[in-house]
């Protein structure tokens, strides 16, 4: 039972890191049809600049703040200067950013050099919580509570303000959007610098316990994909089920049969796909 | 004069420019030298290590090693200079092979050294025995290179996997008087070698091995797997490397299983190549290695401050294993007398090189091509504010066979994953 419940709990965390990263992937599809190969390397930038800030200025706020700013700001240049030029493209976008992901990677090699590290827990997240045989640590907790707060951020503004009704628009038929005289370009990029931020985010959030290495924008990708087909591209509320069912699966998969974790991984999905193509929440 | 096909660049860790320098140093005193002896070519020594990617660090570490020990010796050996040739091999089998190609039958070097992981160390085996080419293995720890797939052109100066295993499962047993032990292992060849040879020895002398939990490498999150460590074990054994040991170890501390159970493991969890980016999660921990950076001779206190000074880092066992392994080849070298076109020959020296004050201790090889050489017990400890691997007994001159016959041991099927 205690296993059980740890196990439960553990899975959870992984859906809550999951959703913040593929949050941003499906938002990104959703609205500009790029499938974004370069999201983990913000996913993994996120981490980087953190790291760095956090070393000179002993703040985790600050280089979470410092993190988000300049991957968004990363993201809207991405954009600006050279996914525009391909818009309503998928397939020139798409090997765009994976030569962006490439240069990601390499840049962030000569800078940051190969060595792993972790962020600093935050003081008062340090410990575990006990509760009689479950220990289960506290940090993880909070990661759970900060998705869910960001997820709930996310449904508000996208169901109940005007930004989040131009986002609607623009995903459902950008032409007729840009007709009514929503500004598809400045949605698209502040959309693709939403993604960017998210998965730094992300990525400074998992920091104390996965930390960065050479190779992990890549490492969160797969994942972060089966998530959002799961859900559906495009569908923040199918990014939140698609999270929770990976998380859970992967979790359990892993403890119980770790010799199919990959198959535990992508069985879900494949089923998903035979039974409803565009996913659980996707449309067509 | 060729340091390497692509720019490499890491301010941090790898000073190109020195390394640049270093090598032209080299060129230079060489031109001389060809200067008065024309007849004398340079010795060509192709290197391949992973320099890009997941790896890259491990790759620059070997390299780094190597670099310095070219430095040390300056002008080269018997009136002939050294030229080295660097490719990235990028850790991926093929790459390696086809850069391994390039460097034999393009370059025409006399010889190759380098390789860190054994699917590479494989990879290439056949095709070195078939060019005939002298190999260096500095890293490869696949024990059935030197055991029951031997190659006639290939000397490993590195370590098998289970060799400091061998001697760590029975100084387990007696001497931290553990009974009973839980593996959790990075789920391939080195894992199931390392956790094989610690188990063998271990319940040889009476101990019992628990349980064995397997991690995939590509896992980050190792919360499902800690979650199946059993409570009522004296110890946990862990072999990890790179970031998935720095995750481990932080994760083990997060769920509270630092403070209930004892961890041990293999070298490459607290090597230096890690330790110095862990904090007090790492304290107490012991493992076994044929090298550690804190270890208190001459010659490895010469090299780690030599080494400190030129790459602004504590050297990693990656490091010491070429910076041995340069020191190896020019010694085969000296043995030839430059005379490194006769390639048999050249490897039979290479075969009966003995190394008495390498950076590790004494080295030599066995029969089978597999240095015999110390294994030391090492415990994490803090020192003048920075973690190292304290040695708290050396075990000396371990072979890999251990204490076993070598025709029996290889009757015996290769450490498997059950």
């Amino acid at each position: 039972m205690i296993y059980i419940i740890t196990q439960f709990l553990n899975g959870l965390f992984s859906a809550a890191l999951l959703f913040l990263i593929a949050g941003g992937l499906t938002l990104v599809f959703g609205v500009m049809r790029i499938v974004n190969i370069a999201h983990g390397s913000f996913y993994m930038l996120g981490v980087y600049v953190a790291y760095t800030v956090i070393a000179r200025t002993d703040s985790l706020l600050l280089g979470t703040i410092a993190a988000v700013l300049l991957v968004a700001a990363v993201g809207l240049a991405v954009e600006r200067l050279f996914l525009r030029r391909f818009a309503s493209r998928p397939l020139p976008q798409m090997m765009m950013t994976m030569g962006f992901a490439l240069v990601f990677r390499d840049a962030a090699f000569m800078i940051w050099g190969g060595d792993p590290f972790t962020l600093p827990y935050p003081a008062l997240l340090a410990g575990s919580v006990e509760t009689r045989d479950i220990v289960f640590p506290a940090y993880r907790l909070f990661v759970m509570l900060v998705a869910a707060v960001v997820g709930l951020l996310l449904w508000v503004l996208n169901e109940h303000t005007l930004i989040g009704a131009k986002l609607r628009a623009t995903v459902d038929d950008p032409e007729m959007a840009a007709a009514t005289g929503i500004n598809v370009a400045l949605v698209s990029g502040g959309v693709f610098a939403a993604g960017a931020a998210l998965a730094a985010f992300g990525g400074v959030m998992g920091g104390p316990i996965l930390g960065g290495y050479a190779g992990m924008d890549l490492d969160l990708l797969p994942l972060a994909f089966v998530v959002v087909i799961i859900g559906g591209m495009g569908s923040l509320k199918g990014a939140l089920v698609g999270s929770i069912a990976v998380g859970l699966i992967d979790n359990f998969g892993k403890a119980l049969v770790p010799e199919l974790s990959y198959f535990t991984l992508f069985a879900p999905m494949v089923i998903v796909l035979a039974i409803k193509p565009t996913g659980l929440y996707g449309r067509g | 004069m060729k340091i390497a096909d692509r720019p490499i660049a890491d301010r941090r860790c790898f000073a190109p420019r020195r390394s640049v320098f270093v090598v032209v140093l080299l060129v230079a005193a060489g031109n001389v030298i060809v200067g008065q002896r024309p007849e004398a070519l340079p010795i060509k020594i192709g290197f391949i290590a992973p320099l890009s990617g997941p790896n890259a660090q491990n790759g620059r570490d070997i390299l780094n090693g190597f670099l310095l020990y070219l430095q040390e010796i300056g002008s080269g050996v018997d009136g002939r200079r050294i030229d080295v040739i660097i490719e990235d091999d990028e850790a991926i089998p093929a790459v390696g092979l086809t850069k391994t190609r390039k460097l034999v039958e393009r370059d025409k070097v006399h010889l190759m050294a380098g390789a860190l992981l054994s699917s590479t160390g494989y990879a290439l085996a056949p095709y070195i025995d078939a060019m005939r080419i002298p190999m260096l293995y500095p890293v490869v720890s696949a024990d059935d290179l030197t055991q029951r797939r031997r190659s006639k052109w290939i000397v490993r100066t590195g370590y098998s996997g289970s060799q400091p295993n061998h001697a760590f499962g029975e100084y387990a047993y007696h001497t931290l008087g553990l009974k009973k032990v839980a593996t959790i292992a990075l789920d391939y060849a080195f894992g199931w070698e390392s956790v094989g040879g610690f188990q063998r020895t271990f319940e040889a002398e009476g101990g019992l091995v628990a349980q064995k939990i397997w991690c995939p490498v590509f896992v980050h999150d190792f919360a499902p797997y800690l979650a199946q460590i059993p409570r009522d074990v004296d110890a946990v054994y862990a072999l990890f490397l790179g970031r998935s040991a720095l995750q481990f170890m932080r994760q083990y501390q997060e769920f509270g299983l630092k403070q209930r159970v004892r961890l041990i493991g293999a070298g490459t969890t607290t090597d230096e190549h890690v330790l110095p980016f862990m904090g007090d999660e790492a304290l107490g921990v012991v493992t076994a290695l044929h090298y550690t950076a804190a270890l208190d001779t001459p010659a490895n206190r010469k090299f780690v401050a030599a080494y400190r000074a030129r790459y602004n880092r504590v050297p990693s066992y990656y490091s010491e294993s070429m910076y041995t392994g340069a020191k190896w080849l020019v010694t085969a070298v000296e043995v030839v007398h430059g005379n490194v076109e006769d390639s048999a020959t050249l490897v039979d020296a290479l075969r009966h090189v003995k190394l008495t004050d390498a950076p590790r201790g004494p080295l030599e090889l066995d029969d089978y091509g597999n240095p015999i050489e110390n294994v030391y017990i090492r415990r994490v400890e803090r020192v003048n504010g920075q973690l190292q691997n304290t040695v708290i007994e050396t075990i000396p001159r371990v072979s890999q066979f251990w204490k076993y016959n070598p025709a029996d041991y290889l009757k015996q099927p290769l450490y498997a994953r059950r």
